[in-house]
């Protein structure tokens, strides 16, 4: 360790950032007698960055250098950077001291694609089979499955890696073709689906066998750049929905474009990352895994992309006010799990109490609800409040907006004359 | 008003409980043992801490509640804040009174305030599994300070023997002024006489390890390389990862 290995950690922590990903969910693993660490399935974040974003993981690169040539990529060949590459006896050294020291859960490995797909995968599977194997290392690993790797490699990487991720980068294909001409989606498809068929197969081996080894238990993951391309909400959260069919896809991160290569005219010319956006394809996407939305649902041919002043949610509750109010104290848990303003938990906490009483306005509020959003969607009995039938949706939107807006400056005086 | 004193433990409250129901006298108040009586005091006990007789009553909660509550009202107790003795004996009563299960109702104002201390103490939990940050120490022993707001040192023993099994560690709490250490085999309680030698979070340069000082700066390096600066955000940087934390994290410190 020393001032060298100091500035390849920079250097390779520089280039690995702009990787979404860094969950460390997903796997429940005790300590091993003679190993180091363990796993928790709820998924912990050490530390958080000035841009907010959580570190979970040491997230790092095995090398910045690539072939390949992308536009949206900081890594390209034709960048002018520092390149560097860590050997493996510095990665593990860093991975196992950060982690005795509980500043990580683990490891997240990626890498620039040198010589060839299947060259770079061989390496990075190298290295976190000894990480497991020689250092007895117990922790959480996740690793990036390079694009176009063989079927071989990616098996071997499964037994290892407690997740592995191919990222999508592009939703549709003729636009990754223009910003990235060598690579295609099949590249990106095929290890997906090596990963979810290692999924399957040693799910079919544990009921044989209690100790069959288990392949990436905590699934798979990808991700999606916003906003570099045409592509549409409805493009983009198709794709999400058909991916999260397959049970071992995980997660889908969306990562707003940050213009990394500004240089590069095929790339659109944005003063600051589409966060809003980001924001609300983030939201659709808890709908769709947490509140048994469907994609269609959230955006359709008539409404493509997602509103940006109003979350999705309270958007579909808007388009759909013959579904409202809602009969807290009668309806099904699912229609309850739709009302804006009322999230996961306090729909479970309203359906587990009102077995015992009448559920009240107070006791809502008490429960964590929203009730500035909820009021308009809901009866509980006594509750005199407007609903959305009473006022009309465009009504409740302009009252929900303007709590939001209320800070703007006002450049025109407001005068009410009475009647 | 019926007041109750007792020496302010578990063992104590759970024994005021036993003669409540034996005298079939409720208190109003509960309160410690050199705390002065409140006015209108009617009728005052001392209560006697006598562990058989709160073994029964924490027996009968657990053949009355299941496991999840059960620990819900450790946490609870383990909240110190004032008023959390009252109400959970009001909360041991209303299990013990009523027929059916009520720890799910939470249309009672009384559970549901349960609920939510229980739930921010295991969030205190949480974070402090999150921002503990060890410093290697020169005989090898990965220390770190912390000084939660609630006492949740307790709850999450068992995260780090699990995870640091292979290493010695040690983690104090400051500002009560115990703390557990783990020597690869049993955890033990301990209190220093000193605690100078951390002062502001950190520990003394001259008890770190040699190369200690190193993995700091590299761990600040990569955490300052990872910032994405076109998406700066401190607001949510400082909601996840509040400011009390800051002076025990290794990333937040000044070069």
């Amino acid at each position: 360790m020393n001032d060298n290995t100091l500035e390849k950690l920079t250097i390779l922590a520089e280039s690995a950032k702009y990787d979404v990903s860094c969950s460390s969910s997903g796997t429940s693993r005790k300590n091993r007698a003679g190993m180091t660490g363990s796993a928790e399935g709820w998924g912990i974040c050490h530390s958080f960055t000035e841009d907010g974003r959580c570190v979970s993981l040491l997230k790092i690169m095995m090398t910045n250098s690539c072939i390949y040539d992308c536009a949206y990529c900081i890594n390209r060949r034709s960048n002018d950077i520092r390149r560097a590459t860590f050997t493996e006896k510095e990665l593990v050294e860093l991975t196992i001291e950060f982690y005795r020291r509980n500043y990580i859960e683990g490891l997240f490995l990626s890498s620039g694609v040198i010589r060839d797909p299947d060259y770079t995968m061989e390496k990075m599977v190298r290295i976190i089979k000894d990480l497991r194997t020689i250092h007895r290392y117990n922790g959480y690993i996740h690793m990036k499955s390079i694009p176009g790797a063989s079927r071989e490699l990616v098996n071997e990487a499964g037994l290892y890696a407690d997740r592995l991720s191919v990222n999508i980068e592009i939703p549709r294909e003729e636009n990754l073709k223009l910003l990235a001409p060598e690579k295609d989606h099949t590249s990106v498809f095929m290890p997906m689906k090596y990963i979810h068929q290692g999924v399957l197969a040693s799910k079919e081996n544990h009921k044989k066998f209690r100790h069959a080894p288990r392949f990436v238990p905590a699934g798979q993951s990808t991700q999606m750049i916003i906003g570099a391309t045409s592509e549409s909400d409805k493009d983009i959260l198709s794709l999400s929905s058909a991916l999260y069919k397959r049970e071992s896809m995980r997660r889908v991160y969306y990562s707003g474009y940050i213009p990394v290569n500004s240089y590069d005219n095929r790339l659109p010319v944005i003063d600051r990352a589409p966060l809003v956006r980001e924001n609300r394809l983030y939201q659709a996407d808890w709908l769709m895994r947490f509140y048994g939305f469907n994609a269609n649902e959230i955006v359709d041919d008539s409404y493509p992309n997602l509103d940006l002043e109003i979350d999705p949610k309270l958007a579909w509750a808007l388009r759909h006010p013959e579904v409202f109010p809602v009969d807290l104290n009668k309806a099904d848990h699912r229609l309850i799990l739709r009302v804006p303003g009322i999230g996961v938990k306090s729909a479970r906490l309203i359906v587990t109490s009102r077995r015992y009483g009448r559920i009240t306005a107070p006791i809502l509020k008490k429960m964590g609800v929203v009730m500035k959003k909820a009021q308009y969607f809901i009866t509980c009995g006594e509750l005199p409040y407007l609903t959305v039938n009473e006022l009309n949706p465009e009504a409740v939107r302009n009252l929900l907006l303007q709590n939001n807006r209320k800070k703007a400056p006002q450049n025109q005086l407001s005068m009410i004359f009475p009647e | 008003m019926v007041v109750f004193t007792y020496d302010k433990t578990i063992e104590g409250l759970l024994t005021a409980v036993f003669y409540a129901y034996e005298w079939k006298t409720f208190p109003d108040k509960l309160i410690g043992e050199d705390e002065p009586h409140p006015m209108f005091t009617t009728e005052h006990y001392h209560i006697v801490t006598d562990s058989a007789r709160s073994a029964r009553v924490w027996n009968g909660l657990v053949k009355k509640l299941p496991k999840k509550a059960c620990n819900m009202l450790m946490h609870l107790w383990l909240s110190e804040e004032d008023g959390t003795d009252m109400l959970f004996f009001r909360y041991i009563r209303k299990v013990f009174d009523s027929p059916g299960d009520v720890y799910m109702d939470f249309t009672d104002p009384d559970i549901l305030d349960a609920k939510q201390i229980a739930k921010k103490v295991s969030c205190e939990a949480r974070y402090l599994i999150q921002f503990v940050r060890f410093q290697k120490a020169s005989d090898g022993t990965f220390f770190a300070p912390v000084s939660p707001r609630y006492n949740v040192l307790p709850l999450i023993l068992y995260y780090f023997k699990d995870r640091f099994a292979d290493q010695k560690w040690m983690l104090y709490d400051t500002k009560r002024g115990y703390g557990y250490y783990y020597d690869m085999k049993n955890i033990v309680e301990i209190t220093l006489t000193d605690q100078d030698f951390m002062e502001g979070g950190r520990l003394d340069e001259k008890f770190l390890a040699e190369d200690e000082k190193t993995f700091q700066q590299m761990w600040r390096s990569y955490f300052k390389a990872l910032t994405i600066k076109e998406r700066l955000n401190p607001k949510v940087q400082r909601q996840n990862m509040p400011r009390r934390f800051w002076k025990y994290l290794t990333e937040m410190q000044e070069e």
